[in-house]
């Protein structure tokens, strides 16, 4: 929060280094941090792998993310996580650890900016496609867009790119809104109540990486697989469709 | 310089309106949310993990109305496009 005054409200207006038409900002400055902090650190952790008894400390703290992201994807996918566990892992952990390192004093969260939340949103909407037509083959892919009939074309395509747009300004205002609340109250009541609101930032940080992965993961699956939905899949969905089932009858006792 | 005087008043209105009315709206939205997800749980508890996951996502879109309302009082009050051309006018 020190780097920048109270009303910026993106860093990409604090220009850090500038040599003529070339300027670094605290966005790409930060956005590279996040980056080598986290290739280093799985770089180190993983040269020496295990798989005796014995693990090294931060060799379980990766498998123990790694793992959980596994299962988040399994279960809200239906699907296999091998194939998503790679775009999907890396938007969460890059968001995660640019958002909770947000407690290192002089440090702007890279996310709080509406650039970086743009790119990673255009990487969401440009995998929607790939992945959509690498598992359904082009055709199937576009003939999502006609599913209902041929008059939800405009409006499947509008909701395309809306949802674009929501997952970077949802981010963005997120992140922005929480780093520059802690600002304001800097200002206005001193010492106790901004680390209040920081810790929630943190949270509210987490969560937000969470939500970020689990849409993109929720957007790619639903191009994947709504192909399948009517006579495929049915053996694997079972358990969780009949999930909602007993609530209804039980609600329906009371 | 009326200009000025004017735009500078009418964006701390309305800056101050969207954020008031703009929360109303997702936070009955997200207590009905939360208040259903809690009796769910209460009667389901088996099922809390799927119920909370759904829950923050839920909520996240709930509340992302609420955010745009906020960008938009932010964007008013702190990088005004309109504030800042007739500043730069005014000033040059």
């Amino acid at each position: 929060m020190d780097v920048m005054d109270i009303t910026a409200i993106t860093p990409d207006q604090v220009i850090i280094w500038q040599w003529r038409f070339v300027s670094i900002n605290a966005t790409i400055l930060y956005t590279w941090l996040v980056m080598v902090l986290l290739v280093l650190g799985s770089w180190l952790v993983t040269r020496r792998l295990s798989s005796g008894p014995r693990l090294s400390r931060w060799q379980n703290l990766l498998e123990v993310v790694v793992t959980a992201m596994r299962d988040q994807i399994r279960e809200v996918s239906h699907q296999q996580a091998d194939g998503y566990l790679p775009f999907v892992g890396t938007l969460f952990l890059f968001i995660a650890v640019a958002n909770l390192l947000s407690i290192v004093p002089g440090y702007y969260p890279p996310t709080g900016s509406l650039s970086t939340t743009a790119a990673l949103a255009i990487c969401v909407f440009l995998a929607v496609p790939l992945y959509g037509i690498a598992h359904q083959g082009l055709g199937g892919y576009l003939r999502n867009y006609i599913r209902p009939t041929i008059f939800m074309l405009p409006f499947n395509l509008i909701g395309e790119l809306s949802r674009t747009l929501a997952l970077a300004v949802r981010l963005f205002g997120n992140v922005m809104s929480s780093a520059k609340i802690v600002a304001i109250l800097l200002a206005i009541t001193p010492l106790f109540f901004p680390i209040l609101m920081h810790a929630l930032g943190l949270l509210t940080g987490l969560i937000q990486a969470y939500i970020f992965a689990i849409l993109a993961l929720v957007y790619i699956a639903s191009a994947t697989r709504a192909h399948h939905d009517p006579e495929g899949a049915t053996p694997e969905q079972q358990p969780v469709a009949d999930k909602p089932t007993p609530e209804l009858h039980e609600r329906g006792d009371r | 310089m009326e200009s000025l005087v004017l735009i500078g008043m009418v964006s701390i209105i309305i800056g101050g309106l969207t954020i008031a009315i703009g929360s109303i709206g997702p936070a009955l939205g997200e207590g009905r949310a939360v208040a259903q997800a809690l009796s769910s749980i209460a009667q389901q508890p088996d099922a809390a993990g799927t119920i909370t996951r759904t829950l923050f996502v839920g909520l996240a879109m709930i509340e992302s109305t609420a955010i745009y309302c906020f960008v938009v009082t932010m964007i008013l009050l702190f990088a005004n496009p309109f504030w800042n051309y007739f500043a730069a006018r005014a000033g040059g």
